[in-house]
Protein backbone atom coordinates (compact mmCIF):
# COMPACT_ATOMS: atom_id res chain seq x y z
CA UNK A 1 0.00 0.00 0.00
CA UNK A 2 1.35 3.36 -1.02
CA UNK A 3 0.17 6.94 -0.55
CA UNK A 4 -1.92 8.86 -2.90
CA UNK A 5 0.57 11.02 -3.94
CA UNK A 6 2.84 11.68 -7.39
CA UNK A 7 6.01 11.74 -5.36
CA UNK A 8 8.49 8.71 -5.39
CA UNK A 9 6.70 6.13 -3.00
CA UNK A 10 8.94 4.36 -0.91
CA UNK A 11 7.57 0.93 0.37
CA UNK A 12 10.60 -0.72 2.00
CA UNK A 13 13.17 0.15 4.84
CA UNK A 14 15.47 -0.53 1.76
CA UNK A 15 14.06 1.32 -0.56
CA UNK A 16 14.73 4.25 1.99
CA UNK A 17 18.37 3.51 2.19
CA UNK A 18 18.87 2.62 -1.36
CA UNK A 19 17.52 6.54 -1.87
CA UNK A 20 19.96 7.84 0.35
CA UNK A 21 22.70 6.25 -0.39
CA UNK A 22 22.46 7.03 -4.21
CA UNK A 23 21.27 11.10 -3.94
CA UNK A 24 23.05 13.75 -1.74
CA UNK A 25 19.86 15.81 -1.00
CA UNK A 26 16.74 14.10 -0.19
CA UNK A 27 13.71 15.11 1.70
CA UNK A 28 11.40 12.06 2.76
CA UNK A 29 7.44 12.56 4.36
CA UNK A 30 6.41 9.95 6.14
CA UNK A 31 2.89 10.03 7.00
CA UNK A 32 -0.61 9.11 6.27
CA UNK A 33 -3.36 10.77 3.91
CA UNK A 34 -4.39 13.12 6.49
CA UNK A 35 -4.96 17.03 6.88
CA UNK A 36 -1.90 17.54 8.45
CA UNK A 37 0.42 15.59 6.12
CA UNK A 38 -1.42 16.33 2.48
CA UNK A 39 -0.37 19.63 3.01
CA UNK A 40 3.52 18.69 3.07
CA UNK A 41 2.92 16.32 -0.10
CA UNK A 42 1.37 18.91 -2.13
CA UNK A 43 4.46 21.55 -1.17
CA UNK A 44 6.99 18.85 -1.88
CA UNK A 45 5.22 18.06 -5.29
CA UNK A 46 5.33 21.31 -6.75
CA UNK A 47 8.58 22.09 -6.03
CA UNK A 48 9.73 18.76 -7.76
CA UNK A 49 7.37 20.22 -10.49
CA UNK A 50 8.77 23.56 -10.48
CA UNK A 51 12.32 22.41 -11.61
CA UNK A 52 14.10 24.09 -8.96
CA UNK A 53 15.06 21.80 -6.46
CA UNK A 54 15.96 19.21 -9.22
CA UNK A 55 19.38 18.58 -6.47
CA UNK A 56 16.80 17.03 -3.89
CA UNK A 57 15.09 14.02 -4.31
CA UNK A 58 11.19 14.24 -3.26
CA UNK A 59 9.73 11.26 -1.80
CA UNK A 60 6.74 9.79 0.82
CA UNK A 61 6.39 6.93 2.79
CA UNK A 62 3.33 5.19 4.69
CA UNK A 63 3.83 5.92 8.34
CA UNK A 64 1.91 2.55 9.36
CA UNK A 65 3.60 0.47 7.35
CA UNK A 66 5.99 -1.78 9.95
CA UNK A 67 8.94 -0.71 7.42
CA UNK A 68 8.41 2.65 8.15
CA UNK A 69 11.22 1.64 11.52
CA UNK A 70 13.89 3.41 9.51
CA UNK A 71 12.08 6.73 9.83
CA UNK A 72 9.88 6.47 12.95
CA UNK A 73 12.70 5.10 15.17
CA UNK A 74 15.66 8.14 14.05
CA UNK A 75 16.88 9.59 17.13
CA UNK A 76 16.09 13.12 14.94
CA UNK A 77 12.61 11.77 15.37
CA UNK A 78 12.33 11.02 19.44
CA UNK A 79 9.29 12.58 20.69
CA UNK A 80 7.72 13.51 17.70
CA UNK A 81 3.91 13.32 18.36
CA UNK A 82 2.32 14.66 15.39
CA UNK A 83 2.54 13.91 11.51
CA UNK A 84 3.82 13.99 9.62
CA UNK A 85 7.52 13.12 10.00
CA UNK A 86 9.43 14.94 7.51
CA UNK A 87 13.13 13.50 7.54
CA UNK A 88 15.75 15.78 5.72
CA UNK A 89 19.55 13.79 4.60
CA UNK A 90 22.03 15.07 3.32
CA UNK A 91 25.02 12.33 2.05
CA UNK A 92 23.17 9.73 3.93
CA UNK A 93 22.69 11.32 7.16
CA UNK A 94 19.64 12.94 8.99
CA UNK A 95 20.61 17.05 8.62
CA UNK A 96 16.81 18.08 9.86
CA UNK A 97 13.22 16.37 10.97
CA UNK A 98 10.20 18.18 11.65
CA UNK A 99 7.25 17.34 13.19
CA UNK A 100 3.37 18.38 12.15
CA UNK A 101 2.20 19.90 9.09
CA UNK A 102 4.89 22.62 7.54
CA UNK A 103 3.98 25.49 5.19
CA UNK A 104 6.03 25.93 2.22
CA UNK A 105 8.32 29.01 3.86
CA UNK A 106 9.35 26.14 6.55
CA UNK A 107 10.34 23.81 3.93
CA UNK A 108 12.14 25.93 1.45
CA UNK A 109 13.75 27.53 4.46
CA UNK A 110 15.28 23.78 5.50
CA UNK A 111 15.58 23.27 1.78
CA UNK A 112 17.69 26.37 1.40
CA UNK A 113 19.91 26.00 4.57
CA UNK A 114 20.64 22.26 4.36
CA UNK A 115 20.52 21.55 0.83
CA UNK A 116 22.57 24.63 -0.59
CA UNK A 117 23.76 24.60 -3.72
CA UNK B 1 8.68 35.95 -16.78
CA UNK B 2 4.70 34.89 -16.77
CA UNK B 3 2.40 38.08 -17.49
CA UNK B 4 -1.56 37.00 -18.10
CA UNK B 5 -4.58 38.91 -18.04
CA UNK B 6 -7.80 37.33 -16.50
CA UNK B 7 -11.16 38.43 -16.22
CA UNK B 8 -11.01 37.43 -12.72
CA UNK B 9 -7.95 36.51 -10.05
CA UNK B 10 -9.57 34.46 -7.22
CA UNK B 11 -7.17 34.58 -3.91
CA UNK B 12 -7.98 31.27 -2.26
CA UNK B 13 -8.33 27.68 -2.84
CA UNK B 14 -11.02 27.03 -0.25
CA UNK B 15 -14.42 25.91 -0.64
CA UNK B 16 -15.79 30.43 -1.83
CA UNK B 17 -12.70 30.48 -3.93
CA UNK B 18 -13.13 26.94 -5.80
CA UNK B 19 -17.25 28.05 -5.94
CA UNK B 20 -16.46 31.05 -7.17
CA UNK B 21 -14.35 29.84 -9.89
CA UNK B 22 -16.67 26.69 -10.77
CA UNK B 23 -19.09 29.65 -11.50
CA UNK B 24 -17.28 32.00 -13.27
CA UNK B 25 -15.58 29.19 -15.92
CA UNK B 26 -18.73 27.76 -16.39
CA UNK B 27 -19.64 31.25 -17.74
CA UNK B 28 -16.64 31.37 -19.65
CA UNK B 29 -14.69 33.88 -18.25
CA UNK B 30 -10.67 33.63 -17.36
CA UNK B 31 -10.23 32.47 -14.29
CA UNK B 32 -6.83 32.14 -12.40
CA UNK B 33 -7.09 30.52 -8.53
CA UNK B 34 -4.27 31.39 -6.12
CA UNK B 35 -3.75 29.73 -3.11
CA UNK B 36 -0.31 30.12 -0.57
CA UNK B 37 -0.95 26.46 0.08
CA UNK B 38 -2.84 23.69 -1.01
CA UNK B 39 -6.36 23.77 -2.44
CA UNK B 40 -9.16 23.11 -0.60
CA UNK B 41 -8.56 25.14 2.90
CA UNK B 42 -9.73 24.32 6.44
CA UNK B 43 -12.20 21.63 5.18
CA UNK B 44 -9.47 19.69 4.62
CA UNK B 45 -8.72 19.60 8.15
CA UNK B 46 -11.85 18.16 8.84
CA UNK B 47 -11.69 14.27 9.27
CA UNK B 48 -15.44 14.03 8.14
CA UNK B 49 -18.09 16.34 6.91
CA UNK B 50 -21.61 15.02 7.71
CA UNK B 51 -23.57 18.49 6.92
CA UNK B 52 -22.84 19.38 3.27
CA UNK B 53 -26.13 18.55 1.71
CA UNK B 54 -25.91 15.96 -1.07
CA UNK B 55 -23.03 14.14 0.59
CA UNK B 56 -24.06 11.67 3.72
CA UNK B 57 -20.56 11.76 5.00
CA UNK B 58 -17.37 12.55 2.89
CA UNK B 59 -14.11 13.39 4.20
CA UNK B 60 -12.99 17.13 3.98
CA UNK B 61 -10.29 16.29 1.97
CA UNK B 62 -12.39 14.40 -0.63
CA UNK B 63 -14.97 16.79 -0.90
CA UNK B 64 -11.96 19.04 -1.34
CA UNK B 65 -10.44 17.84 -4.36
CA UNK B 66 -13.86 17.19 -5.52
CA UNK B 67 -14.10 20.99 -5.59
CA UNK B 68 -10.57 21.35 -7.53
CA UNK B 69 -11.38 19.16 -9.40
CA UNK B 70 -14.53 20.18 -11.22
CA UNK B 71 -13.08 23.72 -11.38
CA UNK B 72 -10.37 22.76 -13.12
CA UNK B 73 -12.82 20.66 -15.70
CA UNK B 74 -14.54 24.35 -16.23
CA UNK B 75 -11.11 25.42 -16.79
CA UNK B 76 -9.89 27.34 -14.12
CA UNK B 77 -6.27 27.43 -13.50
CA UNK B 78 -5.46 26.79 -9.67
CA UNK B 79 -1.65 27.55 -8.75
CA UNK B 80 -0.90 26.55 -5.17
CA UNK B 81 1.86 27.39 -2.99
CA UNK B 82 1.78 30.83 -4.71
CA UNK B 83 3.50 33.13 -2.44
CA UNK B 84 1.73 36.86 -3.67
CA UNK B 85 4.35 39.78 -2.67
CA UNK B 86 2.49 42.33 -4.27
CA UNK B 87 -1.00 43.10 -4.69
CA UNK B 88 -2.32 46.56 -7.22
CA UNK B 89 -6.15 46.23 -6.64
CA UNK B 90 -6.85 50.19 -6.83
CA UNK B 91 -6.37 50.57 -10.75
CA UNK B 92 -8.94 49.21 -12.92
CA UNK B 93 -6.94 46.61 -13.98
CA UNK B 94 -5.75 44.30 -11.08
CA UNK B 95 -2.25 42.91 -10.68
CA UNK B 96 -0.93 40.34 -8.37
CA UNK B 97 2.69 39.52 -8.38
CA UNK B 98 4.20 36.44 -6.63
CA UNK B 99 7.52 35.91 -5.34
CA UNK B 100 8.65 33.53 -8.22
CA UNK B 101 8.71 36.92 -10.93
CA UNK B 102 5.20 35.54 -12.46
CA UNK B 103 2.71 38.67 -12.67
CA UNK B 104 -1.28 38.29 -13.47
CA UNK B 105 -3.74 41.35 -14.35
CA UNK B 106 -7.23 40.72 -13.95
CA UNK B 107 -10.40 43.13 -14.12
CA UNK B 108 -11.91 41.69 -10.61
CA UNK B 109 -10.46 40.15 -7.93
CA UNK B 110 -12.20 38.02 -5.62
CA UNK B 111 -10.72 37.54 -2.24
CA UNK B 112 -11.24 34.24 -0.32
CA UNK B 113 -8.01 34.29 1.68
CA UNK B 114 -10.78 31.96 4.29
CA UNK B 115 -9.04 31.39 7.97
CA UNK B 116 -6.42 29.37 10.24
CA UNK B 117 -6.45 27.73 13.22
CA UNK B 118 -6.14 30.57 16.36
CA UNK B 119 -3.35 30.04 18.61
CA UNK B 120 -4.04 30.81 22.29
CA UNK B 121 -0.67 32.71 22.38
CA UNK B 122 0.64 31.09 25.41
CA UNK B 123 4.52 30.89 26.03
CA UNK B 124 6.46 28.40 23.91
CA UNK B 125 3.35 27.18 22.44
CA UNK B 126 4.96 27.09 18.61
CA UNK B 127 8.08 25.11 20.21
CA UNK B 128 6.05 22.01 21.14
CA UNK B 129 3.80 21.98 18.28
CA UNK B 130 4.71 18.47 16.72
CA UNK B 131 6.11 17.82 20.04
CA UNK B 132 3.10 17.22 22.40
CA UNK B 133 0.75 20.37 21.33
CA UNK B 134 -1.87 19.31 18.49
CA UNK B 135 -4.18 21.28 16.19
CA UNK B 136 -5.63 17.79 15.04
CA UNK B 137 -7.48 15.37 16.98
CA UNK B 138 -7.68 12.93 13.91
CA UNK B 139 -4.34 13.16 12.75
CA UNK B 140 -2.19 12.74 16.12
CA UNK B 141 -5.13 11.00 18.88
CA UNK B 142 -3.23 8.00 18.21
CA UNK B 143 0.28 9.35 19.60
CA UNK B 144 -1.88 9.80 22.74
CA UNK B 145 -2.65 6.17 23.90
CA UNK B 146 -3.37 6.08 27.41
CA UNK B 147 -2.13 9.14 28.43
CA UNK B 148 -3.58 12.53 29.64
CA UNK B 149 -4.43 15.38 27.41
CA UNK B 150 -5.56 18.43 27.50
CA UNK B 151 -8.49 19.83 25.50
CA UNK B 152 -8.36 24.39 24.90
CA UNK B 153 -11.76 25.50 23.74
CA UNK B 154 -15.18 25.47 24.81
CA UNK B 155 -16.91 25.51 21.53
CA UNK B 156 -18.32 22.19 19.66
CA UNK B 157 -15.38 21.41 18.00
CA UNK B 158 -13.34 21.31 20.99
CA UNK B 159 -15.98 19.57 22.74
CA UNK B 160 -16.85 16.91 19.69
CA UNK B 161 -13.09 16.45 19.75
CA UNK B 162 -12.78 15.84 23.17
CA UNK B 163 -15.19 12.82 23.26
CA UNK B 164 -13.49 11.77 20.33
CA UNK B 165 -9.83 11.84 21.86
CA UNK B 166 -11.27 9.88 24.65
CA UNK B 167 -10.94 6.65 22.12
CA UNK B 168 -7.06 7.12 22.81
CA UNK B 169 -6.35 9.00 26.01
CA UNK B 170 -6.98 7.67 29.10
CA UNK B 171 -8.29 11.27 30.48
CA UNK B 172 -9.10 14.36 28.68
CA UNK B 173 -9.66 17.62 30.65
CA UNK B 174 -11.22 20.50 28.52
CA UNK B 175 -9.84 23.93 29.91
CA UNK B 176 -11.72 26.64 28.66
CA UNK B 177 -11.01 30.27 29.99
CA UNK B 178 -15.02 31.81 29.86
CA UNK B 179 -17.84 30.83 32.49
CA UNK B 180 -20.15 29.23 30.51
CA UNK B 181 -19.85 26.76 26.96
CA UNK B 182 -20.39 28.26 23.23
CA UNK B 183 -21.23 24.86 22.10
CA UNK B 184 -24.86 23.53 21.29
CA UNK B 185 -26.29 22.14 24.51
CA UNK B 186 -26.64 18.29 22.62
CA UNK B 187 -22.42 18.73 22.41
CA UNK B 188 -22.15 19.49 26.13
CA UNK B 189 -24.38 17.08 27.18
CA UNK B 190 -22.19 14.49 25.68
CA UNK B 191 -18.97 15.69 26.90
CA UNK B 192 -20.67 15.70 30.20
CA UNK B 193 -22.07 11.89 29.73
CA UNK B 194 -18.51 10.89 29.03
CA UNK B 195 -16.59 9.19 32.18
CA UNK B 196 -12.98 9.90 30.81
CA UNK B 197 -13.74 14.15 30.32
CA UNK B 198 -13.17 16.42 33.24
CA UNK B 199 -13.36 20.42 32.92
CA UNK B 200 -11.77 23.05 34.13
CA UNK B 201 -14.30 26.38 33.67
CA UNK B 202 -12.41 30.25 33.83
CA UNK B 203 -8.88 28.96 33.25
CA UNK B 204 -6.21 28.98 30.81
CA UNK B 205 -3.03 28.05 29.89
CA UNK B 206 -0.27 30.39 29.85
CA UNK B 207 2.72 28.53 29.21
CA UNK B 208 3.92 25.24 28.10
CA UNK B 209 6.98 23.53 29.64
CA UNK B 210 9.19 20.65 28.97
CA UNK B 211 12.56 19.54 27.30
CA UNK B 212 12.04 17.71 23.94
CA UNK B 213 8.41 17.30 24.37
CA UNK B 214 5.45 18.92 26.90
CA UNK B 215 5.77 17.56 30.42
CA UNK B 216 3.77 20.31 31.90
CA UNK B 217 1.09 23.40 31.26
CA UNK B 218 1.04 26.63 33.80
CA UNK B 219 -3.08 27.29 34.23
CA UNK B 220 -4.28 30.89 35.36
CA UNK B 221 -7.50 31.08 36.80
CA UNK B 222 -9.10 33.82 35.14
CA UNK B 223 -10.76 35.12 38.02
CA UNK B 224 -7.94 35.51 40.73
CA UNK B 225 -4.85 35.31 38.68
CA UNK B 226 -3.55 32.34 40.76
CA UNK B 227 -1.23 30.01 38.76
CA UNK B 228 -0.38 26.52 38.89
CA UNK B 229 1.41 23.27 37.09
CA UNK B 230 -0.45 20.74 36.00
CA UNK B 231 1.40 17.52 34.43
CA UNK B 232 0.27 16.76 30.91
CA UNK B 233 1.28 14.71 27.86
CA UNK B 234 -0.54 16.41 25.72
CA UNK B 235 -2.39 19.65 24.44
CA UNK B 236 -5.24 19.70 21.75
CA UNK B 237 -6.50 23.14 20.83
CA UNK B 238 -9.90 23.91 19.34
CA UNK B 239 -10.41 27.87 19.56
CA UNK B 240 -11.62 28.87 16.50
CA UNK B 241 -10.52 30.95 13.32
CA UNK B 242 -8.78 33.97 12.40
CA UNK B 243 -8.94 35.84 9.41
CA UNK B 244 -6.06 35.01 6.99
CA UNK B 245 -6.32 38.96 5.80
CA UNK B 246 -2.65 40.42 7.28
CA UNK B 247 -1.61 40.25 3.91
CA UNK B 248 -4.26 42.73 2.27
CA UNK B 249 -4.46 44.76 5.82
CA UNK B 250 -4.75 48.46 4.23
CA UNK B 251 -5.54 47.57 0.79
CA UNK B 252 -9.45 46.80 1.33
CA UNK B 253 -10.87 47.71 4.58
CA UNK B 254 -11.41 45.44 7.19
CA UNK B 255 -13.43 45.48 10.56
CA UNK B 256 -11.62 45.49 14.38
CA UNK B 257 -11.22 42.08 13.86
CA UNK B 258 -9.30 41.40 10.71
CA UNK B 259 -12.71 40.29 8.47
CA UNK B 260 -13.06 41.69 5.08
CA UNK B 261 -16.04 44.32 5.32
CA UNK B 262 -17.95 43.51 2.02
CA UNK B 263 -21.48 45.04 0.91
CA UNK B 264 -24.61 43.06 0.23
CA UNK B 265 -23.25 42.03 -3.29
CA UNK B 266 -19.63 41.11 -1.44
CA UNK B 267 -18.10 43.73 -3.09
CA UNK B 268 -15.52 45.39 -0.97
CA UNK B 269 -14.60 49.30 -0.68
CA UNK B 270 -12.98 49.06 -3.62
CA UNK B 271 -14.35 48.82 -7.37
CA UNK B 272 -13.61 45.83 -8.62
CA UNK B 273 -12.80 43.92 -5.82
CA UNK B 274 -15.28 41.03 -4.26
CA UNK B 275 -14.72 39.18 -1.04
CA UNK B 276 -16.25 35.68 0.03
CA UNK B 277 -15.91 32.71 2.60
CA UNK B 278 -14.53 33.00 6.43
CA UNK B 279 -12.01 36.03 5.60
CA UNK B 280 -15.48 38.73 5.73
CA UNK B 281 -17.84 40.03 8.13
CA UNK B 282 -20.45 37.11 8.97
CA UNK B 283 -21.98 35.03 11.67
CA UNK B 284 -21.61 31.80 10.72
CA UNK B 285 -18.64 30.20 9.22
CA UNK B 286 -19.80 26.46 7.37
CA UNK B 287 -18.42 24.77 4.09
CA UNK B 288 -22.40 25.92 2.73
CA UNK B 289 -21.97 29.60 3.83
CA UNK B 290 -18.29 30.14 2.02
CA UNK B 291 -19.71 27.79 -1.00
CA UNK B 292 -22.84 30.47 -0.94
CA UNK B 293 -20.35 33.35 -0.69
CA UNK B 294 -18.38 31.98 -3.71
CA UNK B 295 -21.31 32.17 -5.89
CA UNK B 296 -22.88 35.14 -4.88
CA UNK B 297 -19.24 36.76 -5.49
CA UNK B 298 -18.53 35.42 -8.63
CA UNK B 299 -22.39 36.35 -9.87
CA UNK B 300 -21.83 39.94 -8.78
CA UNK B 301 -18.38 39.67 -10.89
CA UNK B 302 -20.16 38.60 -13.74
CA UNK B 303 -22.42 41.50 -13.97
CA UNK B 304 -19.79 43.62 -13.19
CA UNK B 305 -17.65 42.58 -15.63
CA UNK B 306 -20.43 42.88 -18.54
CA UNK B 307 -20.75 46.16 -17.92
Amino acid sequence: MTLQTNLQHLVTAVDVQKLIDENENVMVCCGRMGPMCVPVYNIMEDLEKSGKYNHVKFADMLFDTPEAHIIRNLPECRGFMGLPFTVYYKNGRVTKATSSIQNLNQVLDVLDREFKQ
Amino acid sequence: MENKQYDSIIIGAGPAGLTAGIYLSRAKARVLILDSGMAGGQIILTHEVANYPGFESISGYMLAMNMKKQAEKHGCEIKTNAQIIEYDLQAPLKQIKLSNGESYTAKTVILATGGRSRKIGAIKEDDFAGRGISYCATCDGDFFQDREIIVIGGGNSALEEAVSLTKYASKVTIVHMLDQWQAFASAVDEMKENPKIDYLMNSKIVEFVGQDNLAHVIIEEVATGKRYAKKIDGVFIFIGYVPNTEEIKGLVELNQYGEIIVDAHFKTNLEGVYAAGDSIVKRYRQITTAVSDGTQAALNVLEYIKQ
